[in-house]
This record gives C-alpha cells, sequence and structure tokens, in this order.
C-alpha cells in the first residue's frame, strides 16, 4: 500500500492515468509506452488522440442546469497520479467524471480502472466524495455506470504501487503472449511470439551456418 | 502489423512542398503538380534545391515521417526528425553493447553472415538463370567459396577476423559478379566496385541504390529508437552511420544488387540514363534516378515471408523488422540477432 500522506511526487515517480488502462490490460504494453516510448504502431491511434484533444478545449459550460468540465487537468498528490479528465459534470457539489471511449471495447475492468483513478484524483482535488461515474462509448453513444466501491478502489492503490515498480526498473516484463497479443496495437513492436522462450531462435541460427547446396 | 507507407522522392529543381489541410502539396513554379494525402506518406527525400514550408515540416516532426535531403546524385546532406525519437534505455543497452568485449563480435558474426547467405543467393540465382554452364560455372564457383567463408565464420575469434571474412566475401562477390549482366554486347562492363566516384555505369547505380537503402535503413533504426551511429561491424567514425552500414549490409544484395541486375539485364537503364564527366566519373541523371526510384519503390512492395518471424510482408518493411528484432537483442530478449535471409 502506498503511503497516506500527500507528497512530492518525482516527475518520472508520477503516474500518468492512461498507463493504469494499458497497465491493467497488459504490463508489457504500459512499459512497452511509459517506459520504451514506443509510438511509432501507433501513430493513427495517437493523431486520433490529437483530434480528440483538438475538440475537447478546455472549459466550463451549463448543460440543462448541470455545470460541465471539459479537459480537467487531475492530480492525486497521496497516489501520485497525473492525467486529465475528459468530462467531469458536477451533480450539485459532487463530481461525476465520464470518460470517452473510441476505440474498440475492452474488457470492463481496463476502462473501470482509470476512471476510479481519475475519481481518486477528483475526490482528493475538491475534498467531496466521488461515488459514481460512467464511460461513454461513442460507437453505442451509451453510457455505464461505474461505482467506485471498495475492491475497485483497493485495486487501484495495488495497480498503481505495481506500475510504478514496474516502471522504476528498466527492463521490460515478459510478453503475456496470450489472447490479449491478438487484439494489441503494440504487438509488431513486442514481438510477443519471438521474444518467448522457445526453440525458434536456436533452429534459426544453427541453420545460418548451413548454406544450401548448390544447384 | 506496420503498414509499409511510400517514401516521395522528389527531384524537380525549386519544387516547392507544402501542408495542405492533411495533404501534402507539390508546386512548381506557382503551379500545383501533385497532392497527396499525408497519412500515404512515410518519409520525403528531397533531391538538391526542393523547398519545404514550415508548416509542412513541422507536421511531418510531429508525426514521425522523416524529411531528408540528398544531394542530386544521392549524398545525404540533412534529415529533419521529430522529437518523440529514440527511447534512452534502448541507447543505453546499444552502448553497453558496444563497451562488452564479446557482443560486438557476436552481433557482428550474425549481420556478416547474413550478408554472406544473401550474396550467395544473388550468385546461385544467377547461375540458374545462366546461358549455359560456362557461363554458370564462375558463379557456382564464387557461391562455393561464399559457402566456405561462410563455414569459417562461426570459429572466428576476433572482431577483425569476421570483418576479414566479410571483405573476401565482398572481393569474390564482386569478381564473379560481371557474370551476372546478361547479354552479348557489354553493353555496360563492369570491373570492380569502385565509388566517389563511380567510374562506370554499373557502380553509379549500385552506389545509388545503396544510398537509398541506406536512408531506409537509418529510417528504421530511427524509428525503433536506435542511435544509427553506434555501430558493431563498421567501426565508429564522425558523422558516419555505422549501425545503418550494418543493417545494410544483408539487404544490399537484395534491395540494392538484384535490383541493379533486373534494371540492366532488361534493359531499362541503358546509356542514356547515365552522364559521363571529363576525367571518368559516371553519374544517374535525373530520367535514369527517375527510373531507378520507380523500380525501387515496387521492388519495396514486393510480398516475401520473413524466415524468422513467419510472417508474410513487403520486402520495404525488412529493415524496420530487423531493426527491431535487433532492438529486441540489444534489450536483452533474444539472445542473439537472427540476421534477414532471402529465399
Amino acid at each position: 500500500m502506498e503511503e497516506e500522506k500527500p507528497r512530492d511526487w518525482l516527475d518520472h515517480e508520477l503516474i500518468p492515468l492512461s498507463a493504469l488502462e494499458h497497465f491493467s490490460y497488459c504490463p508489457r504494453q504500459a512499459a512497452l509506452i511509459h517506459l520504451e516510448a514506443v509510438w511509432e504502431e501507433n501513430v493513427f491511434t495517437l493523431r486520433g488522440r490529437y483530434v480528440h484533444e483538438a475538440a475537447d478545449l478546455p472549459g466550463e459550460e451549463l448543460q440543462d442546469g448541470v455545470r460541465v468540465e471539459r479537459a480537467l487537468p487531475l492530480y492525486s498528490r497521496r497516489l501520485g497520479l497525473v492525467g486529465k479528465a475528459d468530462i467531469v459534470e458536477f451533480h450539485g457539489e459532487i463530481p461525476y467524471p465520464v470518460d470517452y471511449k473510441h476505440g474498440p471495447r475492452r474488457r470492463r475492468e481496463h476502462d473501470d480502472l482509470q476512471l476510479c483513478g481519475q475519481a481518486v484524483c477528483l475526490e482528493e482535488m475538491t475534498g467531496v466524495p466521488v461515488p459514481k461515474g460512467a464511460i461513454y462509448h461513442a460507437s453505442s453513444r451509451r453510457r455505464r455506470e461505474v461505482e467506485f466501491d471498495v475492491p475497485l478502489r483497493r485495486r487501484l492503490e495495488e495497480a498503481v504501487a505495481e506500475l510504478r515498480r514496474l516502471l522504476g526498473q528498466t527492463r521490460l516484463p515478459p510478453a503475456v503472449a496470450d489472447e490479449r497479443c491478438r487484439h494489441c496495437s503494440l504487438a509488431a513492436a513486442c514481438l510477443p511470439e519471438v521474444t518467448r522462450p522457445s526453440p525458434r531462435l536456436t533452429r534459426y541460427l544453427t541453420r545460418l551456418w548451413q548454406p544450401s547446396e548448390e544447384p | 502489423m506496420k503498414t509499409l507507407l511510400n517514401t516521395l522522392y522528389v527531384q524537380t529543381q525549386g519544387a516547392l512542398l507544402r501542408l495542405d489541410h492533411d495533404t501534402l502539396k507539390v508546386e512548381v513554379e506557382g503551379r500545383p503538380r501533385l497532392q497527396v494525402p499525408l497519412h500515404h506518406l512515410g518519409s520525403l527525400v528531397l533531391f538538391g534545391e526542393v523547398c519545404v514550408t514550415p508548416a509542412l515540416l513541422a507536421r511531418c516532426a510531429a508525426d514521425g515521417r522523416t524529411v531528408a535531403w540528398l544531394s542530386l546524385h544521392g549524398r545525404f546532406q540533412a534529415r529533419v526528425e521529430g522529437p518523440v525519437s529514440g527511447n534512452v534505455l534502448l541507447r543505453r543497452a546499444q552502448h553497453e553493447a558496444l563497451d562488452d568485449p564479446h557482443r560486438p563480435r557476436e552481433i557482428a558474426r550474425h549481420l556478416v553472415a547474413g550478408k554472406l547467405r544473401n550474396l550467395r543467393t544473388v550468385l546461385l540465382r544467377g547461375a540458374r538463370e545462366a546461358e549455359g554452364p560456362e557461363a554458370a560455372a564462375p558463379l557456382s564457383q564464387a557461391a562455393r567459396h561464399l559457402a566456405e567463408l561462410l563455414r569459417e565464420l562461426p570459429q572466428a575469434s576476433h572482431l577483425e577476423e569476421i570483418r576479414g571474412l566479410e571483405g573476401d566475401a565482398s572481393r569474390r562477390y564482386f569478381a564473379a559478379f560481371p557474370h551476372l549482366l546478361l547479354g552479348e554486347g557489354e553493353v555496360f562492363t563492369f570491373r570492380g566496385r569502385n565509388r566517389r566516384p563511380p567510374l562506370d555505369p554499373v557502380n553509379a547505380l549500385l552506389s545509388f541504390l545503396y544510398t537509398l537503402l541506406l536512408h531506409d535503413c537509418v529510417g528504421a533504426l530511427e524509428g525503433v529508437g536506435l542511435d544509427p551511429q553506434v555501430g558493431f561491424l563498421h567501426a565508429l567514425r564522425p558523422g558516419r552511420p555505422a549501425l545503418g552500414l550494418d543493417l545494410m549490409e544483408e539487404l544490399r544484395p537484395i534491395l540494392g544488387d538484384r535490383l541493379a541486375l533486373t534494371l540492366l539485364n532488361r534493359r531499362q537503364l541503358t546509356e542514356k540514363d547515365f552522364d559521363r564527366r571529363p576525367g571518368g566519373a559516371v553519374l544517374l541523371n535525373e530520367a535514369g534516378r527517375k527510373k531507378v526510384l520507380v523500380a525501387y519503390q515496387e521492388r519495396k512492395q514486393q510480398e516475401i515471408t520473413h524466415p524468422f518471424l513467419e510472417q508474410k510482408l513487403p520486402l520495404g518493411l525488412v529493415p524496420h523488422l530487423q531493426a527491431r528484432l535487433l532492438a529486441r537483442h540489444l534489450r536483452g530478449e533474444l539472445s542473439a540477432y537472427p540476421p534477414y535471409l532471402h529465399h
């Protein structure tokens, strides 16, 4: 568990909220993005994000009597988290984070963890408890409400601690090499199938010194 | 899989390239000549006096699209890169590998093995396609020599020995190279490799293709975050892209030599495509360069099956994949570097 008191984190100790989702999906994916600075394969994803960010210029507005903050910078000194919320609605004094998902649907837990991280930041920033938030799926135009219960909060704290340990080292964790890789945009950079221990390399290198026969 | 994006080569002198929303616009003397969506382009290679607006340059830098200027005859002049390039941990591993007493030798051994295998593939193909056994004999013989050198490679105990074997192999190969050129009339003759300046059309063509290939190799290395100047087989020299040259070795036979032979043997290039300068230098002219650039782009689209990854991909992506495999080796995730072997 992290210590409870707020502290001054060094820049490299701060965890980007977006890394939580990556980490929850695959620790190696998080390390590739946040440690190895792999980005090239993901250039289209990134460009999508730029477009998204440009559309969500920081600002405040009223919608049906609800104050809405767009692109709100978030932080938690207690956990050492930083990031940005797509949308925070204020239901009275109570913040209600809404995260936009553009890409293909992922398993819920990854989205929920990141949203819970936003909630924890908002609680610390406003001093008001944040019990709920929502994931907005752009493809289906639906909101799914997420409750920040104790188990989710505990998983968040564990994930933050593990992620900090991972990003504090300089080595990549091994590839998971399972079903996740098929849907991963970083598979080409990760090379899960060749970095997994297998006789493939030995076989290939043995053959290297044995040229084929002449015709 | 990463997609193979096009390289835009511009050699029209005085052309102006500008950004127009998400497209690149080429203007010559104020008139629009070409408009390409930016997302189709992986890099820009500009020959001589070609201008790029600051807005386009900034956009290319932001997207990780390299922009390079070469002289009219292909000498590298300048390159612009964006901020999101390189991985300090990988570069550190690269530098540490260089200081290791054994690793440079082992990486060089695998790079040279890849080169020897691919040179041999070119020779054997030439022998198969030769006009009669007499023409095939010197090629088969050179291939046998290369096989012998390849078998010596695992025993070489010093980097210098490996460099020596590579030098021997190159000499044997280029001695046999004239026999790969078909045709009675000896349209193009080749008496060994020369450069700076090239003294015959074959050498001019090889030099130009190697320049294009080096640009792609350096771009591939930068793309995965490696330092193109820190090489293992090639010694470090100020300004020399030693790792770019390392990576290029195994690919020269396939993306350079084999393509040169096709262009010459099919008579796609003729004497008219070359300029002869007083004193003997021979260079491709604008029409010749254009033919070579088109052929090079087409060659890169050709689909191959990568022998190690066992995946289908366009040949043009091979430099990128090999750079990635080298990066994985340097980061300790692959116990050795597996070179690309062409079939």
